[in-house]
């Protein structure tokens, strides 16, 4: 299993090599296989601190299904915002509190970091399991408090919520 | 082609400008904070993707992009990190209250 993942590691770098580096003579591709290969033996449990599960190539998949939602959010919520700086008026900050009900912390880091693409909202603190959240309007509060990201990010990782969970919000 | 990335080019100016206004006209560290870390992380998204476009697809394109999804990748996290330095101070938020 070391030896598959070392092998992906090396594959991931050296395809960074070639892309950054532009040259493709035999000496920079070569120099390019030796520091991938020496990156790849010395530090692939960076790369994957966890051994491949059968789960990982689904979540891979879904993955990249997320992706094209959340850029679509980020843009609809961008327009959001760019109408708040014109009309600051409208704006009503606060401090949003809630506990999620995900486990792993690779989809906590996701619906963290979702969280603050989505403009309105960034993601201030996690403990545990309780997310503190600025929320720049009551518009941007209600988008993350209605659970549906956190549906999604639960969907990407095969996590089960359990019935009727919506995220228990209490403002700070 | 070029069409693309004019408008592609003129849309992310025009976040990166709104971020900056946003920065100034917001009352709060944390208001703030949501123009400039989120208008900046779409404006240069798609000034990328436009210069990308214009470019053609070749290896500079691709690098562009990739610088793309870093940006991606990176702006909320810095972002999220400054946030939690002031929650953990104990900043204070502003919130509508405070003006009545």
């Amino acid at each position: 299993m070391a030896r598959a993942r070392r092998l992906r590691a090396f594959v991931i770098l050296f395809a960074f090599w070639l892309v950054f580096s532009g040259y493709f003579d035999p000496l920079h591709v070569g120099l390019g296989v030796l520091c991938s290969a020496l990156v790849a033996v010395f530090s692939h449990d960076l790369l994957f601190p966890y051994p491949p599960s059968s789960h990982t190539a689904r979540t891979m998949w879904r993955l990249a299904a997320f992706i094209p939602w959340l850029i679509w959010q980020v843009i609809g919520a961008n327009l959001h915002v760019v109408y708040l700086v014109f009309r600051p008026s409208q704006i009503r900050p606060r401090v949003i509190r809630f506990r999620t009900k995900l486990t792993h912390d690779s989809s906590k880091l996701l619906f963290g970091n979702s969280i603050t693409l989505t403009p309105g909202t960034v993601t201030m603190d996690i403990e545990e399991d309780e997310f503190f959240v600025h929320a720049i309007s009551d518009k941007a509060a209600n988008d993350t408090l209605s659970g549906d990201m956190e549906h999604r990010v639960a969907h990407v990782f095969s996590e089960t919520l359990g019935t009727g969970s919506q995220p228990s919000a209490g403002e700070e | 082609m070029t069409i693309v990335s004019m408008v592609l080019v003129a849309a992310g100016v025009f976040l990166l400008l709104t971020g900056a206004l946003g920065l100034i006209r917001f009352p709060d560290f944390y208001s703030r904070m949501h123009a400039a870390g989120k208008c900046d992380t779409l404006g240069s998204l798609l000034i990328l993707t436009g210069l990308a476009s214009y470019q053609g697809f070749d290896l500079a394109a691709v690098k562009l992009l990739v610088v793309a999804v870093f940006i991606f990748i990176t702006s909320p996290t810095a972002t999220h990190a400054i946030a939690r330095a002031a929650h953990r101070n104990e900043i204070p938020a502003w919130t509508a209250e405070d003006d009545a």
